[in-house]
């Protein structure tokens, strides 16, 4: 479903923390109905950048438009035609389920009776009509990060921001994680998503990736291991990251 | 000698209803390296939290370096350095401050046993003076497994040290787990990861609160043979959907640039699957014969159970 229409323009995006600049003037555009993995190190500057783009906190300088919006001016309108995933938290653990969808559906804008009915059809779709009135927090961490997802695209948003959405789930619920992403962007839903498991890089359209705060490659999983002359995503991390500087 | 013995653990939470963790046994030797493999909500961390005293078992018995993890609460807290799967820092508290914390605690100095965090710690000592709370995901397990290891404990239970970690940090990490283990330490690990079962010594598959099996990583691939193609073509989605409608298949998933399918019979032949592919109207298309690997293994034994 890739067009080219741009939904996410970037302009030497930057932010500093004091004297530490976290993002370093970057500059990407993310087309629509595209999965777009955002690689990088640790403390390479991806969540960071991924909470300006998310409206959830204001670059120092630089530009960015997210689904037509700008980051500094229109960043509420921002929050309601994108859904996020953060890499921390992303439901209410002493919630229900129910209560879960709920209360995030809400928070995007969705009515009352929107949230009964796509609530409903969503627990139906995750075949968790027995969970529904669990306590989130007894649940296992995948099937948190499906609900997780799900919630964050309940509104059907143009973009969903996904920080290491698979981090510690196991191999099983990861893939069928995946086959939900590709549901999304066949329903029309751009992807923009962390993650430090080099076999799902393969899966996004293009990749780019961060050293210290600044995007060093940017292409298709394909290019990237012929410019980089390796034979897999692991081998253009390994080589990208050690140029690293932060940290030594 | 064994420096963990569990025999019969069970634990249950909410009065019984929920099994954590079933009628478990097994050994680590002393100065193993043993791998904790299992799904989420299998039950590893309920079991660290008993080996670390934190939590009390329904029935069974457990010790860790001879001690009860019952009776002698004190001893066992002494000798053991536990990183636990949520994050375990003071938010409020510098890198600096965090680390000097836990050594103080236990009686000892950062600089009495540098050496066992240097190689991790260098790598976030640029920001010694930046508060827990604001360091990156990846970062504050770098802090935790320096915190846990700074009074040189003799057992070490790491339960998913790397999520969260990048590839880089990741092979630095388990190169550092080494250099432990030739330290005589004992190391307990649990990992979303299935490429760091190679790592281990031993491992141990846990699933849904029961042991499936303990062995090394060879003994456990030999017990679990399976018919399987590494398949690729032009366009992967289609093809993920195509593979797993295809008669002869038992399962697919992704791996990366291949998707891997077993199959019901034997894979001495893939013509069947080229014509199937091409009536499908597949180009490029890719198939190879393979050997399962632990990721393979695994998913099928989840499958199975
Ligand atoms: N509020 C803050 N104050 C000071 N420094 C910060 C703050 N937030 C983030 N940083 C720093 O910015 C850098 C980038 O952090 P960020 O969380 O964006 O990294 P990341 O790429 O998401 O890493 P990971 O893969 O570990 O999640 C880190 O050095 C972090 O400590
Ligand atoms: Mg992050």
């Amino acid at each position: 479903m890739l067009n080219e229409e741009i939904v996410i323009k970037t302009n030497k995006l930057t932010k500093t923390f004091g004297d530490f600049t976290a993002v370093n003037a970057i500059s990407f555009e993310v087309k629509s109905g595209e999965i777009f993995g955002f690689l990088g190190a640790n403390g390479a500057g991806k969540t960071t950048a991924m909470r300006i783009l998310c409206g959830l906190l204001s670059p120092t300088s630089g530009e960015a438009m997210v689904a037509g919006y700008d980051v500094y001016k229109e960043n509420e309108l921002i929050k309601k035609h994108i859904g996020y995933m953060s890499q921390k938290f992303s439901l209410y653990e002493n919630l229900t389920v129910r209560e879960n969808i709920e209360f995030f559906g809400g928070i995007y804008g969705l009515s009352r009776k929107e949230l009964k009915e796509k609530g409903n059809d969503l627990i139906g779709r995750l075949g968790m009509e027995k969970e529904a009135n669990k306590l989130v927090g007894s649940l296992p961490l995948g099937w948190k990060q499906k609900i997780s997802f799900s919630t964050a695209i309940l509104h059907q948003p143009k973009i969903v921001f996904l920080d290491e959405p698979t981090g510690g789930v196991d191999p099983i619920t990861r893939r069928q994680f995946w086959d939900m992403i590709y549901e999304a962007t066949d329903a029309g839903i751009t992807i923009f998503v962390t993650t430090h498991y080099m076999d799902e890089a393969e899966y996004c359209n293009r990749v780019s990736i961060m050293v210290d705060g600044s995007i060093s490659a940017l292409d298709t999983p394909h290019q990237l291991k012929e410019q980089f002359e390796t034979d897999s995503m692991e081998g253009v991390f390994l080589k990208l990251a050690r140029q690293a500087k932060r940290g030594e | 000698m064994s420096s963990v013995i569990i025999e019969n653990i069970t634990k249950t939470y909410e009065k019984g209803i929920v099994k954590a963790l079933d009628n478990v046994s097994f050994e680590v030797k002393s100065g193993e390296l043993f791998g904790l493999i299992g799904a989420d909500g299998a039950g590893k961390t309920t079991l660290f939290r008993i080996l670390t005293t934190l939590l009390i078992p329904d029935s069974g018995k457990a010790t860790v370096a001879g001690f009860d993890v019952i009776k002698d609460l004190k001893q066992i807290r002494q000798i053991v350095g536990y990183m636990p799967g949520k994050f375990s820092l003071y938010q409020d508290l510098s890198i600096e401050e965090n680390l000097n914390f836990f050594a103080t605690v236990f009686g000892t100095t950062v600089e009495e046993n540098f050496e066992l965090i240097r190689d991790i710690y260098v790598q976030i000592e640029p920001f010694k003076k930046r508060l827990a709370g604001k360091l990156s995901g990846g970062m504050k397990q770098k802090l935790a497994l320096c915190c846990a290891l700074i009074h040189e404990p003799k057992v070490l239970f790491l339960d998913e040290p790397t999520t969260g970690v990048d590839p880089v940090s990741r092979k630095e990490f388990w190169e550092m787990l080494g250099r432990l283990k030739e330290r005589g330490i004992t190391i307990i690990v649990s990992t979303p990861y299935m490429d760091e079962a190679k790592l281990c010594d031993r491992i141990a598959l846990i699933q849904n609160s029961k042991i499936l099996d303990v062995d090394t990583l060879e003994g456990i691939l030999t017990k679990n043979k399976q018919n399987l193609f590494a398949v690729s073509s032009d366009n992967m989605y289609q093809l993920l959907k195509d593979l797993r409608a295809y008669t002869d298949a038992v399962s697919c998933f992704a791996f990366g640039q291949h998707h891997h399918l077993q199959v019901k019979t034997p894979t001495s032949s893939d013509e069947k699957l080229r014509a199937y592919l091409a009536h499908r109207n597949h180009t490029n298309v890719s198939i190879e014969t393979i050997n399962p690997d632990i990721e393979d293994t695994f998913i099928k034994l989840m499958q199975d159970a």
